[in-house]
């Protein structure tokens, strides 16, 4: 199975996110950047079914900061070709970004490709979605497993209360992936250094579009609401749970 | 022109899902600037058209490949219904099933899209909210005048406003042919777990910020001295440290305890679904930042460990 998986990186969600003095975007000049941890999923399910089909597996990213570490896990993790989008201008959000990967993969003989459901920025659509309306193939999001079956694949879309629907898609097709059959595997930081040292990336050349679909009126960490009542220590929050009889 | 709001209806085994009358509701208090509000229900029956009474109209679809939701045919039966209607604005829900409708609709009718979005408002443009970087920065777009779609976070608005009494017209809308490459196969529902956290008076939540498996330990202890259950992220589940009957949230269960114990959890909007109507929500973590302050009743910017050994222990010693 020819098997191409998408990936993009993100601010890390862990580090103190700011607005920058335009209040429409976010501060970049510490932001830290890390792989989607869904596109990680993503990319453990494509390893998952190259396994089995004894398939091929490539996987693309966007150039920027950290990418070159991000693709060399890649490869260290199994997969067979890591290409690099080079000169792509600014992509403007994802309706941009499915263009750019979608002109790519379509020169790509592929028989699924697989990304992470969302992202925490996915402000514009979800990216599995929307490449798949540009290449006009079928998609399906929320996807928990892959197996191959006759002519395409059967997948597990996941919906809420841990109620799960089967599917069958013909290929080639799109899949979101939300989680994969098992933890993402880690690749050892001496194999992606050995990696790095043996292995050029591919580079292809991207070609944005302007694809903006809306305009950003502001930026603002959200209102706090009432917020919570912030407890010092142990001793008050005893109290507080005297108080709503819990204990 | 395009006139009115499309509000997307959902349902599955037989039910509409409070997204359908979360959305409906909003729908209804923005038809004074937005039109008329007309209910899209693919393969909906009677039964369900009237409980959508606070629309103006109910447009129903029937047809082969319809009976049960796929992304493909619902796909196309509503690229054809907004065709036919040509909406200002596409209502969606942010939900497993919206997830596959509302990006597709926006390539292939080139329309502007906002998702995640908490509160969407009509005036000469369109506005949207939308939560992202999980609940970190809200962002407000302008989608211009219509028509576009957005994509509503499930709990955004309150559902009873949609499900007002009333007597919309209906109207049938045909079903267009579907390529038929994707196929519905079956329905897997889950198994039942050795403990019903939905049936919890008191839940601790662990979340990624436990850090291993082993360390769960530490949650099961507190948990004892609360007489609670444990319950998690998804995050924990996906990496087998608990089982899935454990989930909060989004996909998993959705949790109304009289106390909900958050661990170690971030607070993003898939989890927050899940357990915002506690009665006492009291969040442990150690990110000032973190979004689960927004919601939590309660707050400790502290390391989940030091807090879970000392209210155990401290629980211990009021027992004596
Ligand atoms: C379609 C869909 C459905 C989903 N369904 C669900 C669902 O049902 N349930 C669900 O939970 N998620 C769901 N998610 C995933 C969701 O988006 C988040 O990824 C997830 O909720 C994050 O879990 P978390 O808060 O445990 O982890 P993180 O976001 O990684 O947060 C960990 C937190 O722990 C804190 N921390 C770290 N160490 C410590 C310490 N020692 N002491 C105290 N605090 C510490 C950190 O500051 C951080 O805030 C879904 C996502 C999608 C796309
Ligand atoms: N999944 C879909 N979502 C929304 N609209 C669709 C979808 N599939 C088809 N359509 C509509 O059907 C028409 C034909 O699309 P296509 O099948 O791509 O040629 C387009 O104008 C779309 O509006």
């Amino acid at each position: 199975m020819k098997l191409v998986v998408l990936l993009k990186r993100l601010p890390d969600l862990v580090e103190d996110l700011e607005v920058d003095d335009s209040g429409k975007a976010l501060d970049t000049e510490f932001l830290k950047f890390t792989l989607n941890e869904f596109d990680d999923y993503a990319l453990e399910e494509a390893l998952l079914l190259k396994e089995a089909t004894d398939g091929e597996l490539t996987v693309i990213a966007l150039d920027g900061e950290d990418v070159d570490k991000m693709l060399y896990t890649a490869l260290a993790k199994g997969a067979d070709k890591a290409l690099k989008i080079e000169n792509a201008g600014e992509a403007s959000g994802n309706r941009g970004l499915a263009g750019i990967f979608a002109k790519v993969v379509s020169s790509l003989p592929h028989d699924l490709v697989l990304t992470g459901v969302q992202s925490a920025e996915d402000i514009d659509g979800q990216l599995a979605p929307m490449v798949a309306a540009i290449l006009d193939e079928p998609c399906v999001e929320v996807v928990t497993q892959v197996a191959t079956a006759d002519g395409g694949v059967s997948i597990h879309k996941e919906y809420s209360g841990g109620v799960v629907a089967e599917f069958e898609i013909d290929t080639p097709a799109v899949v979101g992936i939300q989680a994969s059959r098992q933890a993402p595997r880690y690749a050892p930081v001496s194999k992606v250094r050995q990696i790095q040292e043996s292995t050029t990336l591919e580079t292809v050349a991207g070609s944005a579009a302007d694809t903006s679909v809306f305009t950003v009126v502001q930026m603002t960490p959200p209102e706090t609401g009432g917020g919570a009542q912030m407890l010092g220590n142990i001793g008050e929050l005893i109290k507080v749970l005297e108080s709503k009889g819990v204990i | 022109m395009a006139d009115g709001i499309l509000v997307v209806a959902e349902h599955l085994g037989g039910k509409l899902s409070d997204i359908t009358f979360e959305m409906l509701g909003k729908a209804k208090a923005l038809s004074g600037a937005g039109g008329d509000v007309t209910v899209l229900l693919i393969a909906g029956d009677a039964s369900m058209a009237a409980e959508l009474g606070a629309a103006d109209t109910v447009a129903i679809v029937e047809g082969d490949g319809l009976a049960d939701f796929n992304p493909e045919s619902y796909g196309a039966a509503l690229g054809a219904a907004v065709e036919a209607k040509s909406p200002r604005l596409v209502m969606v829900g942010y939900t497993a099933m919206g997830m596959d409708l509302a990006s597709t609709l926006a390539v292939k009718r080139n329309l502007p899209h906002a998702t995640f979005c908490l509160d969407v408002a009509i005036g000469d443009s369109i506005t949207a909210t939308s939560q992202c970087y999980g609940g970190k920065i809200n962002v407000t777009t302008d989608l211009g005048a219509g028509p576009c779609v957005v994509s509503m976070l499930a709990g955004a608005a309150p559902a009873d406003a949609g499900r007002a009494e009333g007597t919309p017209s209906t109207e049938s809308l045909p079903a267009p042919a579907s390529a038929g490459k994707i196929r519905f196969k079956r329905l897997i529902e889950p198994e039942a777990g050795d403990v019903d956290i939905t049936a919890q008076e008191i839940l601790v939540a662990v979340g990624r910020g436990i850090g291993s498996k082993d360390d769960i330990e530490v949650a099961e202890d507190l948990a004892e001295e609360l007489d609670a259950a444990v319950a998690g992220s998804r995050p924990l589940i996906d990496a087998g440290w608990l089982p899935k009957t454990r989930q909060v949230g989004k996909s998993g269960l959705k949790v109304a305890p009289k106390l909900y114990l958050a661990l170690g959890i971030s607070g993003a909007p898939e989890h927050i679904e899940g357990m915002k109507s506690s009665a006492t929500i009291v969040a442990v973590n150690s990110d000032k930042q973190a979004p689960i302050f927004n919601f939590a009743h309660y707050g400790m910017v502290a390391d989940l460990f030091d807090v879970c050994e000392e209210l155990t222990e401290a629980l211990q010693e009021r027992k004596g």
